[in-house]
């Protein structure tokens, strides 16, 4: 196997693609966090008062966490301790004015996105899809808008959301992730910058696929993104979110929040691709990922669809959930989660089941190469009131090499005996016989180790969009290249 | 020049000597079968011309149409023209037979400097391979070799020879396992692929295959040497006796032992 083992040693060594700083002049507030700072941050956005009230609540909780130290420490992940002082919480690219098209922004960024290969402009609007890109933490360009303003479709960032649809943004937010939720989802209520806000009306099915690209840029600072995403009565939307940063010697923190609201009869369906900075090969700097995702199948017959390919951050802390409350109703969870060299990820999800006869769909695939540790936990939660419920869990894990990890952590809680329960799970290991199977055939190593990989993650892969899945294979490949042995 | 040329070989596996001294000469249009008791070194000289790296070779050389095959990665043997039906082919979930033989084939069209083949071109030359070993085209959509009986592994073995066409053919037991149907299609896809082109090896523990696929050499290997080469009437006559008398016969007449 030594040639194996050579050939996955270059690639592994290869730099990260993608690591690369663009200069653009940056508006920042001062370093740290106490309640000035989160006043700041609001009247930098011209928020109304019903925001600050709610950011300064959210501060004001996550401090009293902070203070008794209940930052949470279950997850089977190591990092040293983070100084939240030490972190510049609002950094925005300076704009003179407000653009008109994507010729006024800052041809830095317009280049930078060009290197990432992200068709911001042409092509994707020839694919078919809006984009409304983040540029570190406010949007800077939006396209489609008009032809979702048809529809009555709203796509736009968050802070304009504030600006325009305040009564939605008042109903929706904080309603699946309270503030309370968790240390991570207080940080980010209180210091929020930017993130997205779809609305679909009643009856609606949207007409593209939404998509953003995030991207961390600035040094040192941290990024606070927020999402909600309602989908009215009959509505159906599709949401791809996916992001590359560049290369960073410090840790960077990023603790967003997703929240999903599906009423009578809607769908959601939330792709993501997610390939931030790793680390190095020693397993030093990559960004610390503290997610929360959570949608809540409020109404009847509605379902929620999360398929995450996740290959990218140093520690990846994320539960993509749902909340089944409307009878019928239906939860799905499609994962791809890869670690390699240093990389760490515990990631799963929450099935909570609440209304009559709802379902869930959990498919884990967990792969892990190098010194890479990778923990699966799920939760599925069958309340009482949830006659017929059931829940489906897949739970793979694949190994790459002898000195990675994969561990699996489900709980499962039933309180209705008309459930019905299936789990399965299952462990292999990249073998030298079927390498040695491919390459006879005429394959080269990393051509071998990604066609097993891609085959092990084929049933999540399907679940992604078209565009996407291409995209999250090559990911996977690039990724990947790095260890057997 | 001869399209396989083994110079006295010498492998071992984890300090062990397997091959001890093999010489062979194998041309384009000939079949030639080793056969050998349990333990002789049949698999290994099989895998090592597939360019297992599990194996390391102490001694001799090895020349696959002129160029020195034991400086080959596997991958490379491969796109030169060798090809490997495996005793215990592997499964792999999630990839579809006709998405990895169409990769197969386009990896060693393109080492060849051929063009891609694309799914248009492929799928009727596919098709008429599939007649050849009595396969479903559903069976094609399926992962590789998952689900698959023992005797549609072994198909699917020679279906993918069929495909990728190589100059040297290497069957590695091809015929455990298999009952006596399956044992006539996989020889009759195998004897449809003799050619002036091709030579095979096919690596054996009993006779009945070659009553299928009639050897123009046969070679016995008893404790990594090739004892005996003749004609198919040698392995008649291994049928009739067993592998006992030869070995015997063999320990009498080798040098003293290492």
């Amino acid at each position: 196997m030594s040639t194996n083992i050579n050939t996955i040693r270059d690639l592994a060594e290869r730099d990260y693609k993608w690591g690369f700083v663009t200069e653009v002049e940056e508006e920042r507030v001062p370093r740290g966090l106490n309640e000035d700072i989160i006043r700041l941050i609001s009247a930098k956005k011209n928020e109304p008062e019903f925001m600050l009230e709610w950011r300064m609540k959210a501060y004001r909780y996550w401090a009293s966490l902070a203070q008794s130290q209940a930052e949470p420490k279950w997850a089977n992940i190591k990092y040293g301790p983070i100084d939240y002082q030490d972190i510049v919480y609002y950094s925005a690219p300076k704009q003179k004015a407000k653009l008109n098209s994507l010729d006024e922004l800052d041809p830095e960024i317009l280049r930078t996105y060009e290197k990432l290969g992200i068709p911001l402009a042409e092509q994707k609007m020839l694919a078919g899809v809006a984009v409304d890109a983040v540029f570190d933490s406010v949007s800077v360009a939006t396209t489609f808008k008009e032809k979702l303003a048809e529809r009555g479709v709203i796509f736009c960032s968050f802070s304009e959301a504030v600006e325009k649809h305040p009564e939605l943004v008042k109903k929706y937010l904080g309603s699946v992730v309270p503030y309370t939720d968790n240390f991570f989802a207080a940080l980010n209520a209180a210091v929020f910058s930017d993130g997205s806000f779809v609305y679909v009306p009643k009856g609606v099915r949207c007409p593209l696929e939404l998509s953003t690209y995030f991207r961390i840029n600035a040094a040192e600072t941290g990024q606070f993104e927020r999402t909600l995403i309602v989908a009215d009565e009959g509505a159906y939307v599709s949401y791809l979110e996916g992001c590359t940063a560049p290369i960073r010697d410090e840790n960077q923190l990023h603790a967003a929040v997703v929240e999903l609201v599906a009423l009578d009869h809607a769908q959601i369906k939330y792709s993501t691709v997610q390939n931030w900075y790793p680390g190095d090969k020693e397993g030093r700097g990559g960004i610390y990922n503290f997610v929360t995702k959570r949608g809540k199948c409020a109404g009847l017959n509605s379902k929620i669809s999360w398929t995450q390919v996740e290959t990218g951050s140093a520690i990846t802390w994320k539960y993509p959930s749902c909340i089944l409350q409307g009878d019928n109703s239906v939860g799905e969870f499609y994962s791809v989660a890869l670690t390699n060299n240093y990389q760490q990820a515990d990631t799963g999800t929450k099935m909570i089941h609440l209304g009559k006869n709802t379902s869930s769909t959990i498919v884990s695939k967990g792969i892990s190469a190098g010194h890479g540790q990778n923990t699966y936990r799920g939760q599925v939660k069958i309340l009482k009131g949830a006659a017929g419920a059931r829940n489906y869990t897949q739970c793979d894990s694949l190994l790459i090499g002898e000195k990675c990890g994969a561990h699996t952590f489900p709980y499962i809680e039933v309180k209705n005996s008309s459930a019905r329960m299936e789990h399965e799970a299952s462990t292999s290991k990249i073998g030298e016989d079927q390498l040695f199977y491919l390459q006879q055939r005429g394959l080269k190593t990393e051509d071998a180790v990604s066609m097993i990989v891609n085959g092990f993650c084929k049933q999540v892969f399907r679940e992604l969009p078209m565009e996407f899945a291409v995209e999250a294979q090559k990911l996977l490949s690039v990724s990947l290249e790095g260890s057997v042995g | 020049m001869s399209l396989l040329e083994i110079k006295n070989l010498h492998v071992t596996v984890a300090g062990q000597e397997i091959l001890k001294g093999i010489d062979l000469a194998i041309n384009s249009g000939e079949v030639h079968s080793i056969m050998g008791p349990n333990g002789s070194g049949k698999s290994t000289l099989a895998q090592v011309l597939a360019r297992r790296e599990t194996y390391q070779v102490t001694r001799g050389e090895v020349l696959f149409d002129g160029k020195d095959l034991l400086a080959m990665k596997p991958e490379e043997a491969a796109c030169e023209g060798i090809f490997m039906a495996f005793q215990y082919p592997v499964e792999i979930p999630g990839i579809s037979n006709t998405y990895f033989l169409r990769s197969a084939l386009n990896a060693i069209r393109k080492y060849r400097g051929q063009d891609e083949m694309d799914a248009m071109d492929f799928l009727p030359m596919f098709r008429e391979k599939l007649k050849l070993l009595d396969m479903e085209e559903k069976l094609m959509n399926r992962s590789v070799n998952e689900g698959f009986s023992g005797g549609e592994k072994k198909r699917n073995e020679i279906l993918q020879m069929a495909v990728l066409e190589p100059k040297l053919a290497i069957l590695d037991e091809t015929d455990s396992g298999l009952d006596i149907d399956a044992l006539r299609i996989v020889a009759k896809g195998v004897t449809a692929m003799r050619s002036p082109e091709r030579g095979m090896l096919v690596v054996t523990h009993y006779q009945r295959l070659l009553n299928y696929i009639v050897p123009d050499f046969v070679h016995v290997l008893v404790d990594g040497r090739i004892v005996r080469s003749g004609g198919p009437e040698l392995a008649l006559e291994l049928e009739e006796k067993g592998y006992g008398w030869i070995e015997n016969e063999a320990r009498q007449s080798a040098p003293a032992s290492v």
